[in-house]
């Protein structure tokens, strides 16, 4: 596999060659964009360690004294932590079956050669213009309908199928060459076999950036969860996190918790993203 | 070890009959070298042999079994691709052995052996821990023929295995893949486009046009009796002559060309007579073209005068490219001739080393070896 870490080092080499005014100029606009990245972050970040009252001095954006506090307030008392492992497990299994499901279906379109293959392949990438919202309510019914609400598999089998997955795996699959597959098939090496031995490991870099992909996605996912559970002890954190909002007392909201319970369901993705960055510059780069 | 029947084997893709009628027997152990140009279909049919690509109809038989229907892996076909085919994240050693067991039965200790044996056949006994990344063209394709050579196939089948080497390269394996062949005697099907690999390595050469074979005979036959003009022009370089020519057809046939300045006996065998024709064409190579001054055989024919356009060394000889009455000619000579473009040369032309085609490339006849005496 090419070490992909080459890119940001000529991106690097690019920045230190340039000289005298542009070189100033690029960087103060590099430092321009990454403060508005960061800002809203840092804040929530200062916040989560403030008191209640603290928050709501506009003016007071120095690091409070209830960072302890409030980070356990939150996991424990506002049951967080169950929350979050929900939300890991939703990721865990989702990613598990997107994997399963699109690596097979990926490899159906590349190993056979069958009738109406494209169009088979353009019906999947259809579906990309339904997004979860416009089919939201015919999905609502249907796990109704089979009986599947409020319970894990109705809260994880919409997102298994992903026809992204699919599409950037066929795209991988078919950059190997066609005298590769043929070998196999001579070989009487089947479709499943062929996948483990010589795909997968042909593609890793492009399944540990699709992982991160699906699992980021996963891990934000709101909207669905939030009308598929009821039971609230099988909520996942981001719409904990709404509960957390929903729980001032007095008619204000806890910021400071909110913001401890914003940073908390930051790390899993921040995680990811920088164990696979380097599988995702070449995922998101086209091919490796 | 199998002989390979082909009957009338037919594959069309959609409206495009990439393989047409052809039928074909290759005996046990030959090497057959399917030759011809690009998108003549002899991929295609080395592909339907393999079983990789289906044939619209048609039957093949390898060895006494009827394969048409069979699954490729159980053909006993071994097969050779132009790009190695390799897999990256294997090394050489497991290359060779991944997808094994389907073709032969061993144990682990015998497979360790053999694919030792095989190394040292083919020179990369060494190389067997690198992976593809690690090794030359020329080393990637000896693993690719090392994994072939461990199948202990019926029939190997090669697509074109040198065309991605260079010139060197491809000389010092072309006479390896002989000096192989000759060894394991493995009935062989080698697809190539180049006519050097086809004359050198085919016992037999099929030349392919248009989803049909023109012509399989061994290099010789080929060379000296084109069954066409397709054949005519494919093999042999450079190209032969083509010129329009009268035939006079009786006993002790001649022939007229180059507007009337060159007549030429046309030796036919026992004399029997051409048949009447007045559109054919008649074949010439550039070699059996002499400078009238390098021969002192009466029995040629010319000389005629040639305006010299163009001189090109190949350094063991020269072509020259010119012109006679209006007809584009070219001659290849051993002798190295002081000449440039504009000059004028006498050329004479060998009357047994002539070719007649009708006007629609078939082979009239080719000019007898030796002109009979009549007493």
């Amino acid at each position: 596999m090419p070490d992909v870490s080459i890119v940001p080092d000529t991106v690097n080499e690019r920045l230190l060659t340039t000289t005298g005014d542009s070189q100033l100029a690029t960087h103060a606009a590099l430092w321009l964009i990454i403060s508005v990245l960061i800002l809203p972050i840092a804040l929530a970040a200062v916040y989560s360690t403030q008191t209640t009252n603290a928050v709501y001095q506009i003016t007071n954006v120095f690091p409070g004294s209830a960072l302890v506090e409030n980070y356990t307030t939150v996991l424990f008392e506002y049951n967080f932590g169950q929350y979050m492992w929900n939300s890991f497990v939703m990721a865990t299994v989702v990613i598990v079956g997107k994997l399963v499901f699109s690596l097979l279906a990926a490899t159906a379109l590349v190993y056979y050669d069958f009738r109406f293959q494209s169009l088979i392949f353009y019906a999947i990438l259809f579906t990309l213009l339904m997004p979860l919202p416009v089919r939201i309510v015919p999905l609502y019914q249907l796990m109704a309908d089979i009986g599947w609400l409020n319970s894990f598999a109705g809260l994880t089998s919409p997102f298994i199928a992903s026809a992204t997955a699919v599409f950037l795996f066929r795209q991988q699959f078919r950059s190997i060459p066609a005298s590769v597959v043929e070998t196999a098939k001579l070989d009487g090496i089947g479709p499943i076999q062929f996948l483990i031995n010589v795909l997968i490991p042909m593609s890793k870099g492009m399944i540990a950036g699709v992982t991160a992909i699906m699992f980021i996605s996963t891990w934000n996912a709101y909207l669905w969860p939030l009308v598929a559970i009821i039971d609230r002890t099988n909520q996942v954190a981001q719409v904990g996190l709404r509960y957390i909002q929903g729980t001032g007392a007095e008619g204000f909201v806890q910021w400071n918790l909110v913001m401890a319970a914003g940073i908390l369901v930051l790390i899993p993705p921040l995680i990811v993203l920088l164990v696979a960055r380097r599988y995702l510059l070449s995922t998101l780069g086209g091919g490796e | 070890m199998a002989r390979i029947e082909l009957e009338s084997l037919q594959k069309e893709f959609g409206e495009t009959v990439a393989v047409n009628d052809i039928s074909l027997s290759v005996p046990d152990g030959e090497f057959l070298v399917l030759v011809g140009p690009s998108g003549c279909g002899k991929s295609t049919l080395l592909r339907t042999i393999s079983g990789l690509e289906s044939q619209t109809s048609g039957d093949i038989s390898i060895g006494d079994n009827r394969v048409t229907n069979v699954e490729p892996k159980d053909r006993g076909v071994a097969m050779v691709f132009q790009d190695y085919a390799l897999y990256p994240h294997m090394t050489a050693r497991r290359n060779m052995t991944f997808g094994l067991d389907s073709h032969v039965s061993m144990s682990d200790d015998e497979i360790e052996q053999a694919v030792q044996d095989v190394g040292e056949t083919l020179g990369i006994g060494d190389l067997l821990d690198r992976t593809p990344d690690a090794l030359s063209g020329g080393e990637k394709q000896r693993v690719a023929m090392g994994r072939a050579l461990l199948r202990e196939p019926d029939v190997f089948l090669l697509d074109e295995p040198l065309s991605n080497l260079d010139a060197k390269l491809r000389d010092q394996m072309r006479a390896e893949l002989t000096q192989l062949h000759e060894r394991i005697g493995t009935t062989t099907i080698y697809v190539t486009h180049d006519q050097t690999e086809a004359m050198t390595l085919g016992d037999r050469v099929a030349v392919m046009n248009d989803g049909e074979i023109e012509q399989v005979e061994s290099p010789q036959v080929l060379y000296d009796e084109p069954a066409s003009r397709f054949v005519a022009e494919f093999i042999g370089s450079p190209q032969m002559n083509f010129l329009p020519v009268d035939v006079e057809g009786r006993s002790r046939p001649t022939v007229t060309t180059l507007q009337r300045h060159l007549t030429s006996p046309f030796p036919t065998p026992n004399e029997t007579s051409l048949p009447a024709t007045d559109n054919a064409v008649l074949g010439v190579r550039p070699e059996d073209l002499y400078l009238a001054q390098e021969t002192e055989d009466d029995s040629f024919a010319g000389p005629v005068e040639m305006t010299v356009t163009l001189h090109e060394t190949l350094g063991d000889s020269v072509v020259l490219h010119g012109t006679v009455a209006n007809e584009r000619i070219r001659i290849r000579t051993s002798q190295r001739p002081n000449v440039t473009a504009g000059d004028t040369i006498r050329v004479v032309v060998d009357p047994t080393r002539l070719h007649l085609f009708d006007s629609d490339g078939d082979t009239l006849a080719h000019a007898a070896e030796k002109m009979v005496q009549t007493v």
